[in-house]
């Protein structure tokens, strides 16, 4: 279980973590937050006909998601090219 | 052509094209049974997973669900897609460099014990056990009407179909069947959506039909149904919350997404591709592929809705009849042949209760004293007719009058999606009792071609004993998908989790945690509907009543019970010694993607 190259593992895993964390935020957000704790207020707004904290919760979290993993599996790819452990 | 000879054909062709594509793939070697070979690019594997995980509640239920409940209904949307994020950047990756073919032997690995990989093969098989009889009642069902045999009939055909797939094929053939399974599926239901779309509102993208204004009106759709079913006397269909209760729809949201990220079936799917980069693409595709039918989903419902209220009371939609008035509903006798189709089926019933002849189809319970005032001065006796929930997806088309082969293709769809669940489920089970029972624990110098033959066993076992209890459904069939989340969010995802992201997290403290996280789900969950749903046991009493923890829901309790888990485990974790020194390195390689060869290579230790 040797380590495989020359690479600062430590930090490796804290751009990870720090990547992980912005992720783990904007999923929170965009779905627990504005689609359920303030979708009432943002119902106020209006999004094309959609009640905005509506929309949140029945369109909008899916899409952000979608948009999110694919965001993540880029930045994972650049962080892993950085450190030099990515694969062949 | 007739509507079932339609039926019988479309169906026909697409079953001999699955068997056509497992004889194809068939598997070989254990890497090829268990991980498909390990060699699946993410954007097929991503339309496996995506047919994998939409069961034939997504396909039949959902809609319907959502239509009843309004915005209360998006706890299903965000909660089925959210898990995916999680699984995408806390799971997947790393479970793909491990690079082992099972959730409890990376438990058991990790935790460097035989003890914890067992708890793991149980939360494992109780989770899969209750998803299944679901689907294969589903798969009944769905025979049963479609193809006009009785239930019993179906769920034999069923069967014996799984079987050709997924016995002879193993991973290999369920991940190619999948994908045609997926495009049978994703055709079947987004095409009746488009028609509807456009006939409601002119805009044939159903999600932005949802959005649009009624055609010949300058009033959006939404505003129109809210205002509809505020004159039945429902909740405002964008604001209803389940429950009243905010904190609940949030909880619940959570255990659909933790339960998801842990589901063994769904994470298996990760083990099938190439490396590490293309585990984090290929959870990305799959939620591209389910958001096509997630976001269409929502639309289908309110429209749905929509048009029922529409047909049957029809003063409703105009501005000049008040909803009150003698001829506001129609005439039994008046009716749409749709409602006669499904009123055979006992999937819709109408009772007249105050003898009138027409159908009073309205929120006998609400709690608006003005408008139940109303009712019963118009003479209404209370609601008349009942809607099954899973009438909305499967009598869109005809609601819609689409010609047969949509309706057709729709029966198809309902197929594709039970079957193709239930066979990455008994894939699942029958790899957990191969690889992780016979060669983990029993049998470990069996020869690869033994485990092959162990695993073919196991999964024809599977099968039969899922047909039996699909036949014999143990009185709690509807009630345990709830289950099933609440077992993987309580007990597998927080020990995989912790397995990757706390080097120091020991074999006691990841045990405890996963016993503590399942036994608070079970206590609760049994508690609300009886002791292994035996009825009469239920003990709410001693938890203080229905929903008594701050109003949660036995369905919702998952995600408390994951609270429960980490908890314990830092707990316990504490206060023994820490994981031995090549653990931790493990951990360390774990994190790391170089070097993640194909399952094949890493598989022989």
């Amino acid at each position: 279980m040797a380590n495989p190259g020359n690479y600062d593992s430590n930090a490796y895993w804290k751009a990870t973590l720090g990547l992980i964390t912005k992720v783990l935020a904007i999923w929170f957000i965009c779905s627990f937050g504005l689609g359920i704790l303030f979708a009432e207020p943002l119902n106020n707004i209006s999004l094309g006909g959609y009640p905005l904290g509506f929309w949140f919760a029945h369109q909008g979290s899916m899409y952000i998601f979608v948009g999110l993993i694919f965001w993540y599996a880029r930045k994972m790819g650049q962080i892993d090219r950085k450190f030099d452990v990515h694969e062949d | 052509m007739d509507l079932q000879t339609t039926i019988y054909l479309v169906v026909g062709v697409t079953f001999a094209l699955y068997i056509g594509i497992a004889i194809w793939a068939r598997a070989g070697s254990t890497s090829e049974y268990y991980a498909a070979g390990g060699g699946v690019p993410p954007v097929l594997n991503g339309m496996a997973t995506a047919a994998d995980w939409m069961s034939a509640a997504s396909f039949i239920s959902m809609a319907g669900l959502i239509a009843y409940m309004g915005y209360g209904g998006g706890l299903f949307l965000m909660g089925w897609t959210g898990g995916y994020v999680l699984l995408a950047c806390l799971l997947a990756p790393y479970l793909r460099k491990f690079g082992k073919f099972t959730v409890p032997q990376f438990i058991g690995d990790r935790f460097y014990s035989k003890s914890a990989a067992t708890v793991a093969v149980i939360c494992l098989l109780v989770a899969s056990i209750t998803y299944i009889i679901g689907q294969m009642t589903g798969v009944g069902v769905a025979f049963s009407r479609f193809l006009g045999v009785d239930k019993e009939t179906g769920i034999y055909v069923g069967m014996a179909i799984v079987f050709t797939y997924a016995v002879f094929g193993g991973m290999k053939g369920i991940t190619y069947t999948q994908v045609a399974q997926y495009i049978v599926l994703i055709f079947a239901y987004v095409i009746p959506a488009i028609f509807i779309s456009l006939a409601l509102t002119g805009n044939p993208i159903p999600q932005l039909g949802l959005g649009s204004d009624m055609s010949g009106t300058d009033k959006s759709l939404l505003d129109t149904l809210n205002q509809v079913v505020n004159d039945l006397g429902f909740g405002k269909y964008t604001t209803s919350l389940p429950e009243n209760s905010m904190l609940n729809m949030f909880v619940y949201t959570m255990s659909l997404m933790i339960g998801t990220a842990g589901l063994p079936h769904v994470i298996m799917r990760f083990f099938t591709v190439p490396n590490v980069a293309a585990a984090r693409a290929s959870a990305g595709w799959a939620l591209v592929f389910i958001a096509i039918l997630y976001t269409t989903a929502p639309a289908v419902a309110a429209m749905a809705r929509m048009n029922l209220h529409a047909t049957i009371t029809p003063a409703v939609m105009k501005s000049d009849v008040d909803v009150f008035s003698a001829d506001a509903n129609i005439q039994y006798e008046a009716r749409p042949d749709w409602m006669k189709r499904w009123e055979v089926t006992g999937l819709l019933k109408f009772e007249d209760k105050n003898g009138d002849g027409r159908i009073q189809y309205y929120n006998e319970k609400s709690k608006d004293e003005a408008f139940l005032a109303k009712a019963e001065a118009a003479g209404w006796k209370g609601n008349e007719l009942t809607v099954n929930n899973d009438i909305i997806v499967l009598a869109n088309p005809e609601i819609a009058l689409l010609p047969n082969w949509v309706i057709a293709l729709v029966a198809a769809g309902g197929l594709a999606a039970a079957l193709s669940t239930a066979a990455g489920l008994l894939m699942a089970i029958s790899a957990a009792i191969s690889h992780d029972l016979v060669k983990g624990i029993f049998a470990p110098n069996i020869s690869d071609k033994g485990e092959l033959m162990a695993g073919r066993i196991a999964m024809a076992c599977s099968i039969v004993v899922a047909g039996y209890l699909g036949l014999n459904p143990p009185g709690f069939a509807a009630g345990t998908v709830a289950l099933a989340f609440g077992i993987a969010a309580s007990s597998l995802f927080p020990a995989i989790m912790m397995g990757i992201f706390s080097k120091k997290m020991n074999k006691e403290g990841a045990m405890a945690g996963m016993i503590a996280g399942l036994g608070v789900t079970l206590f609760y969950v049994f508690a609300h509907k009886g002791i292994f749903f035996i009825k009469g046991t239920e003990y709410l009493d001693l938890i203080g009543g229905k929903n008594s923890f701050f109003g949660i829901t036995p369905e919702a309790i998952g995600a408390i019970g994951a609270l429960v888990n980490f908890g314990v485990a830092f707990l316990v974790d504490k206060m023994t010694k820490e994981p031995p020194e090549h653990i931790q390195h493990m951990v360390e390689a774990v994190r790391i993607p170089r070097g993640s060869k194909a399952v094949d290579g890493s598989h022989a230790h």
